[in-house]
């Protein structure tokens, strides 16, 4: 049983509590053999066993900036990044992990930024929407996405940007199929897939009246 | 002079054509500020203590330890309005009360430690049982029904259904507020910018100039954002307690249970039929629930208003749930479902092909020749003669195919819109109005109107919108912001135009009614060679700018904005007989929409529309717990909308003739997303050869129609 102080989430394990076990779970690290599996374990096994309840520094990699952050160990990536360093273009909605619009770059590879804690980034390369491109500088995803229109409330789109620039990374020529299965991890209310369907796919301009 | 009317087709190069939505680069880079995303010194958040039930008395809320939390600033408990006691509470995910801290995880932590006593009821949440209406029935009759049975050659009975769907922005409701100098400033989430202020104007205890509202981004609004709710309210007390500025956004659970619900509708329908699919009569029973706002489905029949010998009966169950949000086009794709299903399902029972039945009974529609010219097209772009069948799917193997197809209306007619437009002396515009763009591209579209009003290009013109502090402009909802803000915007930049045209015209040479704004320039109409450039002119006008306001005045309809589209759609599915999974293979939609500003942004609405309608046609619902009254499927694990891979291919076409194009800019967010649930459920119908009554056409739904028949 947790104590009663610590916060719960809804599937009844308290971030604590998980922290504890990650401690536990570095000592499996010798049975991993996957690289990516061996990364988070280097990861795991760089944080302390225990932290908290209190407030802890950390210093996160943020686009390539060192940022000294005070968090406490419960507080997600996605908390952090919006809510300490003001890098709001990553979006809250679900915060479990389901639609995506928290999607950020860690170590290279995609990661739904509510359901990783701050400190298990110390020590990662974190790249967040804003780190692809900015207004007056834009990825060329992010111009695919604005002559598809691929767009509408944008609530979603940072998260869609970030899916669609690891995807097309991935598959440069991707079928329609690849698309519709690899672009999964993302959910959009307006119904914007038909245009982020041509971006992930390569299409060069706009397609009138859909494909 | 130029004239306000919208110019003729040979002298446009904005409208009509495809624009990319201005604030693309904002949205696509993360810079675009939603009201989620405000981040203010000393920022307070502030999380909300849901009530579990969804019937009950609060009877004490103890909130000691909470307060004595470090980082907790405030602890405000809900109190009834009237009476200042602790509340009643009628629906689960209410507020019982809220904690403002200066962390998020704080305040999550405080609210553990409140400790709540409530007096538990058993609430009411059956809407399928028309046992539990409440009794204020709507009742029409046209004609005489036992006659018109009498006359039928067959008649079929029928059950159809749509469960609660939840609108589930993807940026939650919410605000931050922060007083600042006796002034109260508030961003919120919002569809209604210039009206957001009255909703909180007691609570704030101010004036309406002192309240400040900012929304240039909201991420999603559906109908569901039109008010400051209660959460605007408690925001705006803490604020004010803590003096502090305060961050309240609902948490995703919270987002779904009471932000935003669109009514069940439920119906038993009788249709009389001849052997040559002629209507001779209709009967309607119709029940459903908008919470607990009373509700009443009276659109039935939908779109064949003419069939003759109706009787129809609507009443409503107001059952523990928040209270209905008007949901894209209120009350239409209910009325849809039941009356495009209906009437398949009769023309299967006569054994008609459905094109043939829906094209025959046209005339019971008011817009015959518009559904008629839309059948076609729908039917060439889907492939219908090559690939239609009768009901059922007689090819061997599990997986079935079919195509269903549905129609639709929607008035659409402009909002009472102001707008100011600003030409100042170096060439430079600016537009202003209290409007909002909800990510249908109304900002984009207002600049192609200034800018071809003007005759310059795009980036000439700024368009600022958001604030309450420019000329008010309607809320953003029923399809009206379009032609609001398009006519207003043409009316206040043709005034401007008007003003500059009148200092040039002494120079040129040229009486100004013989003036016109072309190609970056003022000239002599069809004369480029008396002409200046537009920079040029504008300096003609000295120091002052010229300022000019205009409307779309409310009342009767205008040259600029009129109202009444149709809409056909038709869908083909694949339905798997085995597993009750139901596939998007092709959708085609048709629309008759007016004038188009943006021809972009316009099919984008289109193909947003038929996502959200395949969303609630094979996946949303609304599931509630009857003992507890809460709602079960309050994430989106289990509160699904559909993904990329999700929705088939899909074509979508415009009736962009002239005789379209001449009847002014009409609205568009509603009547795309009205058919697909009537389409979708036809083609299923059609592939699997029974009805599946109610949607979401869910696999276990399928696979319980199938056991009743078809082609199983």
């Amino acid at each position: 049983m947790p104590n009663k102080d610590e916060h719960l989430d809804a599937s009844g394990i308290s971030r604590r509590g998980f922290l504890k076990g990650v401690g536990a779970a570095s000592a499996a690290t010798a049975l991993l053999t996957g690289a990516q599996e061996m990364k988070e374990a280097a990861a795991q096994a760089a944080a302390p066993a225990e932290m908290g309840p209190g407030n802890v520094t950390i210093m996160l990699d943020v686009n390539g900036i060192q940022h000294k952050v005070e968090v406490e160990p419960r507080v997600t990536l996605l908390d952090a990044l919006r809510n300490r360093l003001d890098l709001t273009g990553t979006k809250k909605v679900c915060d479990r992990g389901t639609c995506g619009a928290c999607t950020c770059m860690v170590d290279g590879d995609l990661a739904y930024s509510c359901s990783m804690l701050a400190v298990e980034a110390v020590g990662r390369k974190i790249t967040t929407i804003e780190g692809l491109g900015t207004p007056d500088k834009l990825s060329d995803i992010q111009k695919a996405f604005i002559e598809h229109d691929a767009l509408q409330c944008g609530f979603c789109t940072p998260g869609f940007v970030m899916a669609t620039t690891a995807f097309v990374k991935a598959h440069p020529n991707a079928t329609l199929e690849e698309v519709r299965k690899g672009m999964g991890g993302n959910l959009c209310r307006c119904g914007t897939y038909a245009g982020i369907t041509q971006v992930a796919l390569g299409t060069p301009a706009y397609v009138k009246g859909g494909a | 002079m130029a004239k306000t009317a919208w110019p003729a087709p040979d002298r446009r190069k904005l409208i009509g054509s495809y624009t990319s939505r201005l604030d693309g680069p904002q949205k696509a880079t993360g810079a675009a500020k939603y009201a989620f995303d405000i981040n203010r010194p000393d920022m307070l958040y502030a999380k909300i203590l849901q009530c579990p039930h969804g019937n009950c008395k609060v009877l004490e809320v103890d909130t000691k330890e909470a307060e004595a939390m470090k980082g907790v600033a405030a602890v405000l408990v809900e109190k009834d309005a009237r009476s200042g006691a602790l509340p009643e509470i009628t629906f689960a995910g209410d507020t019982v009360a809220t904690v403002a801290a200066v962390t998020e995880e704080i305040a999550y932590e405080a609210l553990a430690k409140i400790k709540v006593k409530y007096e538990v009821k058993p609430p009411l949440m059956d809407d399928r049982n028309p046992a539990n209406v409440s009794g204020r029935e709507s009742k029409t009759a046209t004609g005489d029904a036992v006659a018109g049975f009498a006359a039928a050659d067959t008649t079929i009975e029928g059950y159809y259904g749509l469960a609660c769907v939840t609108h589930c922005c993807l940026e939650a409701h919410g605000q931050v507020c922060e007083w600042r100098d006796g002034d109260l400033y508030v961003w919120p989430s919002t569809q209604n910018v210039s009206g957001y202020a009255g909703g909180v104007k007691d609570t704030a205890a101010l004036p309406l100039e002192k309240i400040h509202v900012d929304c240039q981004y909201m991420g999603g609004g559906f109908g569901s954002k039109f008010a400051a709710d209660a959460w605007g309210n408690i925001g705006v007390t803490l604020s004010k307690m803590t003096g502090k500025p305060v961050k309240l956004m609902l948490d995703r659970d919270q987002e779904l249970k009471i932000a935003g619900n669109r009514p069940s509708s439920y119906a038993k329908v009788k249709v009389g039929v001849k052997k040559d699919g002629t209507i001779t009569a209709w009967d309607s029973n119709c029940w459903g629930s908008g919470g607990q706002q009373r509700f009443s489905l009276r659109t039935l029949p939908y779109v064949f208003t003419g069939i003759p010998n109706q009787n129809t009966l609507a009443n409503g169950v107001i059952t523990n749930r928040g209270a209905q949000r008007a949901w894209r086009a209120p009350n239409h794709p209910q009325g849809c479902l039941i009356t495009m299903a209906a009437l398949e399902d009769a023309a299967a029972a006569i054994g008609m092909d459905s094109l043939e039945f829906f094209k025959k009974n046209l005339s019971l529609t008011d817009k015959a020749d518009i559904y008629a010219e839309q059948l076609d097209i729908a039917a060439e772009m889907i492939g219908y003669k090559q690939k239609a069948h009768l009901r059922g799917d007689k090819t061997p193997g599990p997986i079935k195919k079919g195509i269903g197809m549905s129609m639709h209306t929607w008035g659409g007619k402009g909002h009472p819109s102001q707008c100011s437009v600003t030409i100042n002396p170096d060439g430079s515009v600016v537009a202003q109005l209290g409007s909002q763009d909800l990510g249908t591209g109304t900002r984009t579209a207002i600049t192609m109107v200034v800018a071809e009003t003007l005759g310059i290009p795009m980036d000439k013109v700024r368009t600022e919108l958001g604030k309450n502090s420019y000329p008010a402009s309607g809320a953003s909802g029923g399809s009206t912001t379009i032609g609001g803000v398009s006519a207003s915007s043409r009316d206040a930049s043709t005034k401007a135009l008007n003003v500059l045209l009148d200092k040039v015209a002494a120079s040129l040479g040229v009486p100004k009614d013989n003036l016109e704004a072309w190609d970056g320039k003022i000239q002599e109409v069809g004369n480029p060679a008396k002409s200046v450039a537009w920079e040029k002119a504008c300096s003609m006008m000295g120091m002052m700018p010229i300022t000019q306001q205009g409307s779309n005045p409310p009342g009767d309809l205008t040259e600029l904005t009129t109202d009444g589209v149709g809409g056909v759609q038709m869908a083909e599915v694949s339905v798997d007989i085995e597993t009750g999974v139901v596939r998007m293979e092709n959708y085609a939609v048709v629309q008759d929409v007016g004038l188009i500003i943006d021809m972009k942004t316009a099919e984008s609405q289109l193909f947003g529309a038929m996502v959200m309608g395949v969303t609630y046609a094979l996946y949303e619902e609304a599931i509630y717990d009857n003992k507890t009254g809460a709602m079960l499927n309050s994430d989106m694990e289990f509160y699904r909308l559909a993904g990329l891979g999700d929705i088939g291919n899909f074509k979508v076409h415009f009736m962009t003739d002239e005789k379209y194009q001449s009847r002014g800019v009409i609205g568009l967010g509603e009547p795309p997303v009205i058919s697909p649930g009537a389409a979708i459920s036809n083609a299923v119908a059609n592939a699997i050869g029974v009805r599946v009554s109610e949607l979401p056409l869910t696999p276990d739904r399928v696979l319980a129609a199938l056991n009743q028949g078809g082609v199983a």
